[in-house]
């Protein structure tokens, strides 16, 4: 005989009802448990709904509604204005400087975030943790001072400007000036998606590979890179959102030479200084595009991260 | 593979994890490094293995230099910890890894490579498993494949860090049957680590203990567990009691008074007296030139039935536990006498060998 209750009908079971009861007593107690009369954990009901109300309220004006009016003044002529605008040759000329800076900044950082963090999650040597704080240094410094540190490097007037000029080399107000200041502003966003994932996952898959006769190269793209693939990706997305969003820095050594060291946001600005608003916000609509691109991408991107 | 270490230190800052240690591993032998946590086993393994160099010494493998080649050129099979799988691979490419590693012209045909994988799977018995990612797998699981995959390369020697130290208890033991087994198969020779002393005793040729990065003693399991050769051994290695004792004019002397033990050639000075528990009768008489204590507790029933003492020193009082006899009547509050069937008496400012 197995010990499990004996519960023939009719017959009380052992807790001492008989077996319908327990069926009659159920519905008191859920309701108990739906209806809390008080519960001292939870906010009043009117606090919750004010505070969620004023975050929705401040996203809704601060966020949404700008973003919306980009696009809503962008097409305030009609689509054909629109077409027009960006069809410029000054508009065309600046999509196509953002496209190439955002280019090489990203491809320069992409291999520099991988060596920077390789660096300082894998070896040990002194001044490691100086130079994670100085990485963080274009995060904390205004745009403007990076600019001006580039013109004062390599401008006319710069430490480097007379050997730059006397070589016939220029990058200040020309495309090798814009490249430098968007580096610097970008360079944390790789490096700074790789550095956390890859002290976590440490180096025991490296040695691994090593240890089963694997070259250091092969080490690195059969072992290392894929296990960060969606941590790269991620950080690249933001690295190139921010090289075609830079304003401050590529102000400073752009020169805003029309239809040669425009980029993008700058064209946005002159245009607008030039009550072109319509034009603006056309060009205007295509990086808030760019922002609402990353920020899709950026949650698939953390989905499949989340799943592997 | 002949492994020979001479001389071998190692330094992390001020910390000696490696303190001149000199070790021959014979051809074909199974051999655990056995310690404490900082012992310095791992550092040892990782020396041998090429993932770790010493500040001095030799690592000569059949005589030939070691040091001069890196990990990859020294063919060892190396088993991590917590497996260390490559975690986007399935299974297959895990094993297959090592193969597809190698130069071109010593690579083996995609057939080759997929036939010897399928091999090395069943040979770890997880033939079926080859498609699954390595989260997919239990812990035991996980530890075949990280088996598996060092075996792939055809090591000249395999490596074994804690190889069951993350597994629970009834896998551990099953997988170390195993290992034993597979060794007796492939008769490579083999050095593991371990903190484990029964995993150690069960599985190894021959017994490491290390200490402070010292060996402390190299010895087949019964040599290390029967003829401990320091009281850090003894203490370490199976269950031991210890008391303190005094060596003086011939005699060892416990609280000032003169027990019928001789101090097998012991010179005077302070010494621990080492018992195994199985090994003292208890009686219920005390006094005299017996050790004495109180007994505290009594757990247990029957022929597991423990008695914990308490044998007072001045005003401290050291604490024992060992089998209760049979067949008399011992409770707690009373007083009883020790007599040690076999003893080893180790000096306590070195750790000299006397023993009997």
């Amino acid at each position: 005989m197995s010990d499990q209750p004996l519960t023939l009908p009719g017959y009380p079971s052992r807790t001492g009802y008989p077996p319908g009861m327990r069926a009659f007593r159920t519905p008191s107690m859920v309701l108990r448990q739906v209806k809390p009369a008080s519960d001292a954990r939870a906010d009043p009901t009117p606090m919750r709904w004010a505070i969620i109300g004023i975050t929705i309220a401040f996203l809704t004006l601060f966020v949404v509604i700008p973003l919306i009016n980009v696009f809503a003044q962008a097409f305030s002529k009609g689509l054909e204005a629109y077409v027009a605008a960006i069809g410029n040759a000054d508009a065309l000329a600046a999509i196509k400087l953002t496209l190439i800076v955002a280019a090489i900044s990203v491809g320069l950082n992409l291999v520099f975030g991988i060596v920077a963090a390789w660096a300082i999650t894998k070896y040990e040597f002194a001044g490691k943790s100086l130079l994670i704080t100085v990485m963080d240094l274009p995060f904390s410094v205004s745009p403007v001072i990076a600019g001006l540190v580039f013109v004062l490097l390599f401008g006319a007037q710069g430490y480097l400007g007379p050997w730059l000029q006397a070589h016939d080399i220029t990058v200040i107000f020309a495309l090798p000036g814009i490249v430098l200041a968007t580096v610097f502003v970008t360079f944390p966003f790789v490096a700074r998606e790789l550095i956390p994932l890859m002290r976590e996952q440490g180096t025991l898959e490296e040695e691994a590979a090593l240890s089963l006769g694997a070259s250091g190269l092969r080490t690195f793209f059969k072992v290392t890179l894929p296990n960060v693939k969606w941590a790269l990706l991620y950080g690249v997305l933001l690295c190139n959102a921010r090289a075609m969003g830079e304003f401050g820095a590529v102000s400073v050594v752009s020169g805003h030479v029309r239809g040669e060291t425009n980029t993008m946001p700058l064209h946005v600005e002159i245009l607008y200084n030039e009550y072109q608003f319509m034009a603006a916000f056309a060009v205007a609509s295509l990086l808030a595009l760019l922002a609402l691109v990353t920020l899709v991408a950026k949650v698939m991107l953390e989905g499949r991260a989340a799943k592997e | 593979m002949k492994i020979a270490l001479h001389e071998v230190t190692r330094r992390f800052g001020a910390f000696t994890a490696l303190d001149n240690v000199n070790l021959d591993i014979h051809s074909g032998e199974l051999v655990a490094l056995l310690g404490p946590s900082g012992s310095g086993k791992t550092t040892l393994l990782r020396i041998i293995a090429g993932l770790d160099w010493p500040d001095q010494g030799e690592v000569h493998f059949d005589g030939e230099d070691a040091l001069s080649r890196s990990v990859g050129e020294r063919n060892v099979g190396f088993v991590f910890q917590n497996y260390a799988l490559f975690r986007h691979m399935t299974v297959f490419e895990n094993v297959a890894f090592g193969l597809r590693a190698r130069p071109r012209r010593l690579r083996p045909t995609e057939a080759a490579i997929r036939a010897r994988v399928n091999q090395l799977l069943e040979l770890v018995q997880l033939g079926p498993l080859g498609q699954r990612l390595p989260n997919q797998l239990s812990g035991g699981q996980r530890q075949r494949i990280a088996l598996a995959r060092a075996l792939a390369i055809e090591p000249r020697i395999l490596l074994l860090d804690e190889p069951f130290g993350a597994l629970d208890a009834k896998v551990r033991k099953e997988l170390r049957r195993w290992l034993r087994q597979l060794h007796e198969e492939i008769h490579v020779t083999s050095v593991f680590v371990t903190h484990d002393q029964e995993e150690a005793l069960e599985l190894a040729d021959r017994v490491v203990v290390l200490a402070k990065g010292r060996v402390q003693q190299i010895g087949t399991p019964e040599e290390v567990y029967e003829q401990p050769q320091s009281a850090f051994v003894h203490h370490f290695i199976g269950e031991s009691l210890s008391v303190p004792v005094t060596i003086n004019a011939g005699g060892v002397h416990f609280a000032g008074r003169r027990l019928d033990l001789d101090p097998h050639g012991l010179s005077d000075g302070e010494a621990s007296l080492f018992i195994r528990p199985y090994e003292v009768t208890v009686v219920p008489e005390s006094g005299g030139a017996m050790l004495d204590g109180v007994v505290k507790r009594v757990h247990g029933f029957g022929p597991a039935r423990r008695l914990e003492i308490a044998l007072r020193e001045g005003d401290r009082e050291h604490f024992i536990e060992v089998s209760a006899p049979r067949h008399e009547a011992i409770g707690i509050g009373q007083h009883v006498g020790l007599r040690p069937r076999a003893y080893r008496l180790f000096a306590s400012t070195a750790d000299r060998t006397q023993g009997a």
